[in-house]
């Protein structure tokens, strides 16, 4: 029971990272970026890459070696996130949404297929792991490797949170959210403050990738795109835009999964997951942290 | 209602006064394109052109059902696959394990896919675009994996065996007569769902795709006219699951992945969402264009990708919109115009 529980718990603090970016983004420009999930792969791509080029200089078992691996994977897939959003995003900001939508499912089609014409469409063994022995608490296996990407993750979600709620540019971009037209009136750089979102989203996203490479020790083209629908699903059941929800969605989203793995077998897990969604959005259809929406008309 | 019937009107599709948006939406192009469809295998007539013909055909299908629900109803469905897949499989299951010719599935099929739409359809349609986007996604995903673990469906390996078609003592099973047959059933698919938006039911999709506040407020029972359009799109998508299958005598859960819902809505976006004729040429692009680029191999998704974005960046309408010169909408640069979603706003 406990390990169930445990298990939730660090795979949902990997869906809550990149349910994040997902949240950031539609808080702000009301996207669905479907190429987020994407970016999480390109991560774990990154961060192989950086390995393969650094990986005499800095080892490839010590946790040192997973941190710098991880900024500089945190720093590509920023970059990046910036890129998309400035070429498939930015010119259609005025367009209807379906269009833009219609763009990001086509961003994620490039990048899939883009990564699998560079790495090949075969997995990849990921050259590092961090070792450590498992410990025992309450019953549940847990190794001090999960301890500290779970550690990772949540110094992530609660310094993007301080940033978002301490900072000016942290109180632009809730301004945007509020209303984007008012926004540029009052003088913030509207432009500037989005692609700085897609740059905090789409790190976040490499982040992940980078840890669950680290941790699950194989990556393929292909993996961002059920974590994405998965990020997705939590940040939907935190309430979408909403921070904190995401974050708990991310982990209730990891329990179900791990209940549900437990109850019914691994086969009918996203079953489980998605069933429980369509459920919870037909009872609450903004979520769980979500506001209650009330229509002008 | 007569306020409804007014503000139908004026939106009609086909009614321009423009020249060029005529012709374009003139009968005789449809004429024309029927009797290509059937002049075709006087020109090849290989069983490959062939086959690739006929899946083309049933993605005009699918891409005309999907445009019901996203094109007419403005309802994001990114889950249609999972319609496709009940169509195939209930057709594919009653006849393999019954013995029963394929054409006497047809009112089984319709009524799965029917019931298959309410149940989506029932819960879900009164939630708003993206979490109705994600709901459906996570029912074709739902559909998919089911398929995939029960017994009856045959698990990874799928459903084979499912005989031809035959019609009155007709046997249809050779391709070019099957090809005939589906070019057929296509067209009058075609004609039913463009006459569909052009009926009552169709202005009342088009006004809440418009604006459904004002449509509910202008008397139109917004949750029975999506549901409606919900399961007009899934009977469309359940009967062309079921000539999939007999085309290909065999379904397996691989063909009915999100991959397969994405490229059917980009037919329809990139036709133009609620064109019957640009959907239909969204439709030949996206199945006959990874044949065309067949020689570019890997690059095939990759630079499918690219096109997507290009054509959206350059036409967010779509190639062929319904209207030669769309009119600007009042809500530019504002995505949610009612400002509903804004509330929701990052605490």
């Amino acid at each position: 029971m406990s390990q169930l529980i445990w298990n939730g718990l660090f795979v949902g603090s990997f869906y809550g990272l990149v349910a994040l970016g997902y949240s950031m983004v539609y808080g702000i420009i009301k996207l669905l970026n479907f190429a987020h999930g994407d970016i999480y792969m390109l991560g774990a791509f990154g961060g192989f890459a950086v390995l393969g080029l650094l990986g005499g200089v800095i080892g490839t078992t010590s946790f040192v070696a997973l941190l710098i691996v991880l900024v500089i994977a945190m720093l590509l897939t920023g970059a990046f996130g910036v890129l998309l959003e400035r070429v498939a995003y930015r010119p259609l900001r005025g367009a209807p949404r379906l269009s833009i939508l219609i763009t990001a499912v086509g961003a994620s089609f490039a990048i899939e297929y883009g990564v699998r014409l560079v790495a090949g469409p075969n997995p990849r063994v990921y050259p590092l792991r961090i070792g450590g022995e498992s410990i025992d608490v309450l019953g549940a296996r847990i190794t001090w490797e999960q301890v500290a990407l779970i550690g990772i993750a949540f110094a992530l979600m609660i310094g993007l949170n301080l940033y978002i709620l301490r900072t000016s540019e942290g109180r632009a971009m809730r301004a945007i959210a509020l209303d984007p037209k008012a926004s540029l009136l009052m003088g913030i750089n509207v432009d500037r403050v989005i692609s700085r979102v897609f740059f905090l989203g789409s790190a976040l996203a490499g982040a992940a990738g980078v840890m669950a490479g680290a941790y699950y020790g194989k990556i393929d083209f292909l993996m961002g795109f059920v974590i994405g629908l998965k990020a997705f699903t939590a940040a939907v059941i935190g309430g979408i835009g909403n921070f904190p929800g995401a974050m708990l969605g991310g982990l209730l989203l990891g329990l179900l999964e791990s209940f549900g793995t437990q109850w019914l077998g691994g086969e009918w897990r996203d079953v489980f997951t998605f069933a429980v969604l369509i459920l919870l959005l037909s009872v609450r259809p903004t979520g769980l942290l979500g506001e209650r929406v009330t229509e002008r008309v | 209602m007569a306020t409804t019937t007014n503000t139908g009107t004026r939106t009609r599709p086909g009614s321009d006064q423009n020249l060029i948006s005529r012709a374009l939406s003139s009968r005789g192009l449809g004429v024309a394109a029927l009797a290509f469809a059937l002049l075709f295998p006087f020109v090849i007539a290989t069983p490959y052109a062939l086959s690739v013909m006929t899946s083309a055909a049933i993605y005009v299908m699918l891409a005309v059902g999907l445009n019901i629900v996203v094109g007419y109803c403005g309802l994001l469905d990114l889950g249609f696959a999972a319609f496709f897949a009940v169509g195939a499989y209930t057709s594919g299951v009653i006849s393999t394990e019954f013995d029963i010719p394929i054409l006497a599935t047809i009112p089984a099929v319709i009524v799965v896919t029917v019931v298959a739409g309410l149940i989506i359809g029932g819960p879900t349609l009164r939630l708003r675009s993206d979490y109705l986007a994600i709901v459906t996604l996570g029912f074709g995903e739902i559909i998919r994996i089911t398929a995939n673990n029960l017994d009856i469906t045959g698990g990874p390996s799928g459903i084979f065996g499912i005989p031809g078609i035959d019609l009155f003592g007709l046997d249809l099973s050779s391709p070019a007569a099957f090809y005939y047959f589906v070019v057929v059933v296509v067209t009058i698919a075609v004609i039913g769902a463009a006459r569909l938006g052009r009926s009552r039911l169709g202005r009342a999709w088009r006004f809440i795709r418009e604006d459904e506040d004002a449509a509910e407020a202008m008397g139109v029972h917004t949750y029975r006219v999506k549901l409606a359009a919900y399961i007009a799109g899934a009977v469309w998508g359940g009967l062309a699951g079921m000539l999939f299958g007999v085309q290909l005598t065999a379904i397996s859960p691989a063909s009915f992945t999100f991959l397969q819902s994405a490229l059917i809505l980009m037919a329809v976006v990139l036709g133009g969402m609620g064109s019957t004729p640009g959907v239909i040429a969204g439709a030949l692009f996206v199945s006959l264009a990874p044949e065309l680029l067949r020689g570019a191999a890997d690059y095939r998704y990759f630079a499918f990708g690219l096109i997507l974005i290009t054509v959206i960046i350059f036409r967010p309408q779509g190639v062929w919109p319904v209207r030669a010169r769309e009119k600007e909408r009042p809500d530019q640069g504002d995505p949610d115009p009612h400002g509903a979603l804004a509330k929701e706003a990052i605490s």
